[in-house]
């Protein structure tokens, strides 16, 4: 009984890795191959259609897994998370048109300067906390909204800046390129990924869920809750940055939404329908909400949709209304989203499992303390 | 002299507008500690509704103008009851998710909206006398700014009224101050939150149509952009007293408009930078009432 | 007489603030006549079993009042039953005047204004005042004054003397003892002269359970039982001069934190 015990739990702990790189190989093969999925996918996996598809979704699920480091780590209510990723898109598209600087460095630099927005406008805003923090952080996404609409010689305005292809490397340009831009979101999801986890697992990432739970004690124990969420907001936004500037090479440009109000709200549903807390939930967000916003868009133009009668057309037509439904349901009944549902239903099977083999239940086990959304 | 005049009664006209829509919002937050973001939606309803009435009235007239000014109202009012009804009130007291809830809403309404009435300007032409010009010591101000100035005053004298002298209003100051002790005397606090969040919605559908009149036409985004504003004024002036909002109101509106006749025009940059300075020289936020 | 059944049954009431137990385990009955006190050093959740009963903090156990649960009852409900509450910081409407405080608490067609009146003249005169600009004691009469305007069945009152210059705890001690009379009370009090003279029954808690019930002035006058479930010192003349219990209070408080 002692091994069936062991055998299990070695597995529940490889398990997840294992699952984990398998899916990153496949994922990295799919350019290569010919699957079809119809209903998820325009085409088939080789074709540029379905590859770009698939990379906004990793560049979104990138976004969603710097999101879930403040709301799910640290707990902190950000409204202003765009900021960072407009910033990667547009700090590299003027870099790459305003500037000679070759392609790498200018990525460089656009991740320096993505990680000083950060720094500073964190160090601002968290020395607020709550609704105030929500508040600070919505200012400054608005500003960099306000700054990026209006100073139209610099960012284009309401039209946006394209690419000049001038300064990028060949391999991520053009259609044909498109697998190269995939392999090059995947790199940067599994690198956000692996930063994500190494704060999890951290000192760092330690500190900051106590500060989620109780900032106070963590104050009278000598601790700097201040410097550590400073540090986890650094980091957030420098991944931020970095997807924003894959989503400006997959786009061939980027325009104001990109720093918009919209995308963080996008953003924090991502994050809430995959799961707060979850690492691979925040992935899952990612990839569920942006399939579904093609599927939804491309059904809201279907014919089936068109001849409905108009209540049902107009908000079948509407992507934004029918996943804001989900949002709110998810919110409302089942906090855990896509990974909290799952995860416990894993939890009671393995309960289950336990208690068949007359083992004693691991005490705690069931209550491994999950980020409520509740303060 | 005059540009100065104009740009004072203009700011004060604007400002009007925010605390049509700020004064809601900061009963709702004063009360429930709900920073409601689906404010914005009862907006853009009620001004859409409100344009759908000119539509279908003569909106030339007066009488058409004061129907679609009930109306909106009324529109508001109803949706925020419904809000609060079935989507606050079931997570009592679980305040991120309250909010998360409201952010939400108004992300599913703005769609809904954008599929009825689509993402075009809808303009609307009201009655003449608002387009014409009263000249103040030499300034030219546009007759729709009395009209905001107007109403924000009747709204802040109603509100006033109701607050001192009903027993709702009573059970409203008491509960911006101390919520459980409203309880503890066996008062149900929770008619009193969807009391103020139809209040909160009656305003903000008001302050939607009379936007619309403003800027001579709506689309479902009239919402967002007011709400960022009443945000501001309501950490400017705290939730204590309407008066605070109103003076916050005033004093943001004026602001931005002095900024953007003298300052090229980067009065919203000014009014929103506001925002982390006031949070910062208060630390816990004009916001926090008590920790 | 109608010693049948305790106005206010609590068993194994436990409760937490923001997810951190404050009160363990505490079981005690409330009798249907006469002031029952809930003693206890600082800090041993005298306050929160009295906001775990109301429910305004959230808590577990049985909590029954006149033989009717309550435990999952909404406060403002179990309020209705017929329980008037003292708390510990008054918790007037400081922004309301002396009047709107009153007016809000009342929760029947007559209201006692008169009762209320005669026991504080002082706020008649003041009922057009913020309640916020009032003085500590009279602050606290406002707080009393809203626990007397309805007929309860039971009373909670938190350190009604808390603070207090000595000529004002008496007049709120009168106040109590008047009500007493009516009402049965459920007083949490420091100050053991007042305890002394208000209370039939003490029920002592300890480390998060109750420790000790029994007859009040049996039990304080048993100095060495007083010091080991209190930590106060009852002074050292044999007539039961009692030192002032907050100064001891709050020097066990002071040591703990030091
Ligand atoms: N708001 C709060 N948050 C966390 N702990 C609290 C809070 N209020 C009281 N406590 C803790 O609960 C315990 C009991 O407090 P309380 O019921 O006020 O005690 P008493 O009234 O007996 O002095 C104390 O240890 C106190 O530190
Ligand atoms: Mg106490």
């Amino acid at each position: 009984m002692i091994a069936m015990k062991l055998s299990f739990d070695v597995l529940r702990k490889s398990g997840p890795f294992i699952i984990g790189a398998v899916l990153v190989i496949v994922m990295a093969l799919l350019p290569m191959l010919n699957i079809v999925i119809p209903g998820v996918l325009p085409g088939p996996t080789y074709q540029p259609g379905s590859l770009a598809l698939l990379s906004l979704c990793m560049v979104y699920a990138a976004m969603a897994l710097s999101y879930n480091l403040l709301l799910g780590t640290s707990g902190l209510l950000s409204f202003g998370h765009a900021l960072y990723f407009g910033a990667g898109a547009y700090g590299l598209g003027i870099l790459l048109s305003r500037t000679g600087l070759p392609f790498w460095v200018s990525t460089g630099v656009g991740l320096v300067g993505g990680l000083a927005l950060a720094l500073l406008s964190g160090a601002v805003a968290l020395r607020t906390v709550g609704i105030a923090f929500a508040m600070v952080t919505l200012a400054f996404a608005q500003t960099g909204s306000l700054f990026v609409s209006r100073s139209s010689s610099l960012t284009g305005g309401e039209d946006g800046i394209t690419v000049n292809t001038m300064n990028v490397p060949a391999a991520f340009v053009g259609i044909l390129n498109t697998k190269n831009l995939y392999w090059l979101a995947l790199v940067v999801l599994v690198l956000v990924y692996l930063v994500a986890l190494w704060v999890d697992k951290s000192r760092l990432g330690h500190v900051a869920a106590a500060t989620r739970e109780n900032e106070l004690r963590l104050r009278v124990l000598g601790l700097r809750p201040f410097t550590t969420k400073l540090i986890v907001f650094a980091i957030a936004g420098l991944m931020a940055a970095a997807a924003g500037m894959v989503y400006l090479l997959l786009q061939s440009g980027v325009g104001p939404k990109a720093v918009n109000y919209d995308l963080t709200v996008t953003i924090l549903v991502m994050v809430v329908l995959g799961g707060v807390g979850y690492r691979w939930g925040a992935i899952v967000g990612g990839f569920v909400y942006t399939l579904l916003d093609q599927r939804l868009t491309a059904l809201a133009q279907s014919d089936a949709v068109d001849s409905l009668p108009a209540f049902l057309r107009v908000p079948l037509s509407q992507p934004h209304f029918l996943l804001g439904i989900v949002f709110i349901l998810i919110v409302m009944f089942s906090g855990g989203g896509i990974a909290g549902t799952v995860d416990s239903r894993i939890r009671r099977r393995d309960w289950r499992r336990a208690a068949e083999a007359a083992l004693p239940r691991a005490g705690g086990d069931e209550s491994v303390a999950r980020p409520r959304l509740r303060p | 002299m005059s540009s100065v005049v104009l740009v004072l009664i203009t700011g004060l006209g604007v400002g009007a507008l925010y605390f049509l829509v700020a004064s809601g919002l900061s009963l709702i937050y004063g009360l429930m500690n709900v920073l409601n973001f689906a404010h914005g939606a009862f907006i853009a309803l009620g001004a859409l509704i409100g344009w759908e009435v000119a539509e279908h009235t003569d909106a030339a007239s007066w009488w058409s103008f004061l129907l679609s000014l009930v109306v909106g109202a009324v529109v508001g009012a109803a949706f925020a009851a419904f809000t609060e009804l079935v989507l606050i009130r079931p997570l009592y007291q679980r305040h991120i998710e309250q909010v998360l809830v409201t952010v939400g809403l108004s992300f599913a309404a703005i769609a809904l909206f954008d599929g009825i009435w689509g993402q075009d300007l809808h303009s609307v032409k009201g009655p003449a006398w608002l387009d014409e010009v009263t000249v103040v010591a030499g300034a030219h101000i546009a007759n729709i700014f009395w009209v905001l100035i107007v109403a924000a005053v009747l709204v802040l004298g109603g509100l006033s009224l109701f607050l001192r002298k009903t027993r709702y209003g009573k059970i409203i100051r008491a509960g911006v101050e101390n919520r459980a002790m409203v309880t503890a005397l066996g008062i149900d606090v929770r008619r009193a939150f969807t009391l103020v969040f139809s209040i909160g919605g009656a305003a903000a559908g008001l302050g939607g149509v009379l936007a619309m009149h403003y800027m001579t036409g709506v689309t479902p985004e009239i919402g967002s952009s007011l709400l960022i504003f009443a945000f501001i004024v309501i950490i400017i002036g705290g939730t204590e007293s309407l008066v605070g909002t109103a003076v916050a109101s005033v004093i943001v509106a004026v602001l931005q408009q002095f900024a953007n006749t003298y300052l090229w025009g980067t009065g919203d940059f000014i009014a929103i930078v506001l925002l982390p300075i006031v949070l910062l020289l208060r630390p816990s936020g004009l916001f926090g009432k008590r920790a | 007489m109608s010693a049948a059944t305790p106005i206010l049954e609590v068993e194994h009431l436990s409760a937490s603030i923001a997810g951190q137990q404050v009160v363990e385990d505490v079981s005690f009955t409330v009798p249907r006549s006469g002031v029952t006190a809930l003693l206890g050093r600082n800090g041993v959740g005298k306050t929160s079993t009295l906001r775990g009963i109301l429910g305004l903090i959230q808590r577990r156990g049985i909590v029954k009042f006149a033989g009717e649960r309550i435990d999952t009852m909404q406060t403002y409900r179990i309020v209705q039953k017929g329980i008037g509450y003292v708390p510990e910081e008054r918790e007037v409407f400081s922004k309301l005047s002396v009047a709107e405080n009153l007016e809000l608490a009342e929760r029947q067609k007559n209201p006692h204004r008169e009762f209320v009146a005669r026991l504080f003249p002082d706020l008649v005169q003041r009922r057009d005042q913020q309640a916020g600009t009032l003085s500590g004691g009279q602050q606290q009469m406002v707080s009393v004054a809203r626990a007397l305007l309805n007929d309860n069945q039971l009373l909670l009152v938190d350190e009604p003397t808390k603070g207090l210059a000595p000529k004002i705890v008496n007049e709120v001690a009168d106040a109590l003892a008047a009500a007493s009379k009516t009402v049965p009370i459920l007083l949490v009090e420091q100050n053991l002269e007042v305890v002394r003279r208000l209370a039939d029954r003490v029920v002592v808690i300890v480390g998060g359970r109750v420790a000790h019930v029994g007859d009040a002035a049996a039990t304080l006058d048993d100095a060495d039982l007083v010091r080991r479930l209190l930590g106060v010192h009852v002074g050292d003349s044999a007539h039961g001069g009692i030192a002032p219990a907050r100064n001891a209070g709050e020097g066990a408080e002071g040591g703990q934190h030091a």
